[in-house]
């Protein structure tokens, strides 16, 4: 774009006219049937909607190719942050070291939501476990050991608890999962705020780790008395028990896609303007806990116009149609007030200072 | 093998200057011969130059954990990526200990499968037999991973390490809570991934034993053990440098161990507890390692794998060189 700009400058007066709509149309490629591909890269989670998506919204776009890595969460911050790809995926928001390390102003637009639900393996369990916070930063911080433990019992009077040991399946590769979870346990325990604090990866007091979701799903399902934490797809579609966690209100809450919009709700009111926001351990009484955004980190200024208008319009489209389908891919949609406020990000994306979404 | 393929090298030396087409085309065939001489050389240099390049680069990319722990880095024990304070110890020793448990499984089976083929297999078993255990090294290694996983580690859970445990609990080795996964069962799943190697190499040793050499012990009287023996002790440095190649094949291995050692960066005397080596940590943590001297402490982490196997390659060197020196004395005894 920026060679065709300064070609254009340098043309003739007379031939300004006739030249600058066979330069629009050779530099911008926004004449139908030229292919437009916009190139992504970060988190696994939202992988499987993104992608549905992008097919999707091929059907209607068919100059439009997406192409989208899945490599995690901090290889998309990295990526978009370098300018290497023309959208990033992340699910925690990027650190304020990150944002300033980027070549300009990163928007996070919020997508749809996930939640890391606590799976476990007992068997011959007769009902559901509940949890109170105070146990799973007992559990995780290795203070609880045995299924029996009078913590869990006290949450659990109807349940007939083993002795047995607790194993502790914790992630072993760096994840987004991982940030939300611990995240969530340093809001809620200062012993652990204090002894592991929150990451992407960290310091694990007890347990031991599996590869990816998939790994401590497997690792829960087929070794009795462990005890994880899985983004709840993975437990749905594996069809393991996961535990009602007792939110900020006093309640215990079961892991579904209402109550997790119902986090994400609960928090819209005190959203910051720029959108990085923890939702985990939110005030709503519905609100399942231990929930978070997924976002997509778009540049405010994007460098090439036709480029940018089609990442704005599809960027509408998703979190206005693209929503529609979250559900059935148990996904939380975004809460109709933080939809508004994505609105107004994706509105004042710009080329060269000018708003690109018009329509 | 080394000679062999030296001599080799020399004759296609030789060859164009002789009367083939290069000589035609460049009008003297001392001229193709000093620049083949100068492509090849280039070659040779070019992977020494590579080598040499990777670990600048290695060491570039992990000067700040450098400068932050100075060679401390090696024996720390720590591994907080919310504090950012790093220490290889555990992986280092993770990495070793797997390794070795899984060289000391492998070695006797394969010296035993090499022996059996060699010594005692018809042709009519032999054959199938050396296929089906070449067969064992084209499995991907992420396939041996989820075997481990869901086949070899409940298995050991519920029927092995329970009796390991009531014979030998009295040892801190096989002391704990045994859950299936760590370092004892990566060492069993390394053991299965480099009977493959190290068989396939002290079979070909033992064949290029001269025959003579059991042949005239067995007609002095030696039973078929003996002679065996006798083709073992001429064999032994390729033996050696076979059990080496598998040592350095464990050493890198990542992907099965990551699934099957329970990745926790801790040093615990039990073989029952999870255990992480530095393979599996780069694997597991660079993608979303997003701190800066995070990423550098596992490049240095790489640096460390690097050394450990250019250290390997050396002593099996120096075995080989050891024991073919000591070979020809035995010869003459």
């Amino acid at each position: 774009m920026i060679n065709c700009n300064a070609a254009r400058q340098h043309l003739g007066i007379s031939l300004l006219t006739l030249l600058a709509v066979l330069g629009t149309s050779a530099c911008s490629s926004s004449q139908p049937g030229s292919d437009i591909r916009l190139q992504g890269a970060g988190a696994t989670f939202p992988n499987p909607i993104y992608q549905k998506w992008f097919s999707e919204y091929n059907k209607s776009h068919p100059n439009l190719k997406f192409d989208y890595q899945s490599i995690g969460s901090g290889a998309g911050i990295t990526q978009i942050s370098e300018g290497t790809v023309d959208f990033g995926g992340t699910d925690a928001p990027m650190k304020e070291e990150h944002l300033k390390a980027a070549k300009g102003p990163i928007l996070h637009i919020p997508t749809v939501l996930g939640a890391d639900v606590i799976t476990y393996n007992l068997p011959g369990l007769s009902a559901e476990l509940k949890l109170t916070p105070e146990t799973i930063a007992g559990i995780f911080l290795g203070t609880i050991k045995k299924w029996n433990d009078p913590q869990i019992a006290a949450s659990n009077p109807d349940v007939n608890l083993p002795v047995s040991d607790i194993t502790v399946i914790h992630r072993s590769d760096g994840s987004g999962t991982t940030f939300v979870f611990t995240d969530y346990l340093s809001k809620v325990s200062p012993e652990w705020k204090e002894k592991v604090g929150a990451n992407t990866s960290v310091n694990w007091p007890v347990g031991e780790g599996a590869k990816g979701n998939e790994g401590v799903t497997g690792r829960v399902k087929q070794s009795p008395n462990t005890i994880g934490y899985v983004e709840l797809i993975y437990a749905e579609q594996n069809k393991l028990p996961y535990a009602a966690v007792r939110n900020a209100a006093g309640e215990f809450v079961r892991p579904s896609l209402e109550s997790i919009t119902a986090a994400a709700a609960s928090v819209a009111g005190q959203m910051p303007d720029d959108l990085r926001v923890s939702i985990t351990n939110p005030p709503g009484a519905n609100a399942y806990p231990i929930a978070s955004f997924t976002y997509l980190l778009v540049y405010k200024e994007q460098p090439d116009q036709a480029k940018g208008k089609a990442l704005v319009d599809f960027l509408w489209w998703a979190i206005h149609d693209g929503e529609q389908m979250a559900k059935d891919m148990l996904y939380a949609p975004l809460p109709t007030e933080v939809v508004k406020k994505a609105e107004q990000k994706v509105d004042s994306i710009t080329h060269q200072a000018k708003p690109l979404r018009t329509s | 093998m080394k000679s062999l393929s030296t001599n080799s090298n020399r004759s296609t030396v030789a060859l164009p200057s002789t009367k083939s087409m290069p000589a035609k085309l460049f009008g003297s065939g001392r001229l193709a011969d000093r620049l083949f001489k100068l492509i090849t050389l280039s070659f040779a240099l070019a992977i020494a130059g590579l080598v040499v390049l990777i670990i600048i680069q290695m060491a570039r990319d992990s000067m700040l954990s450098f400068e932050k722990f100075g060679f401390s880095f090696i024996w720390r024990e720590i591994w907080d990526p919310v504090r950012s304070e790093f220490g290889a110890l555990p992986f280092i020793y993770g990495t070793a200990v797997s390794s070795i448990l899984g060289v000391l499984i492998a070695v006797p089976v394969s010296v035993g499968v090499a022996i059996f083929l060699v010594e005692h297999a018809p042709r009519a078993l032999a054959t199938p037999i050396s296929f089906l255990v070449q067969l064992l090294a084209a499995i991907p290694s992420v396939v041996y991973g989820l075997w481990g996983i869901f086949v070899l580690a409940p298995l050991l859970r519920d029927s092995v390490y329970p009796r390991i445990q009531s014979a030998f609990g009295f040892l801190p080795l096989f002391q704990g809570n045994p859950t299936g996964l760590g370092l004892l069962t990566a060492g069993i799943i390394l053991s299965i991934m480099i009977v493959p190697i190290i068989t396939a190499v002290t079979t070909d040793v033992m064949r290029a034993v001269p025959r003579a050499q059991p042949e005239a012990s067995l007609a002095l009287g030696a039973t078929k053990w003996e002679a065996t023996i006798v083709v073992l002790q001429n064999a032994r440095s390729g033996i050696t440098g076979a059990v080496i190649l598998g040592l350095g094949r464990a050493v890198g291995e990542t992907m099965a161990v990551t699934m099957v050692i329970g990745n926790r960066p801790d040093i615990s005397a039990s073989l029952f507890d999870p255990a992480f080596t530095i393979a599996s940590a780069i694997a597991n943590e660079f993608s979303e390692a997003t701190s800066e001297i995070y990423r550098h402490a596992l490049v240095e982490l790489g640096l460390i794998l690097f050394i450990i196997t250019f250290a390997i390659n050396a002593i099996a060197r120096l075995l080989v060189w050891g024991a073919t020196r000591g070979h020809g004395k035995a010869a003459h005894a």
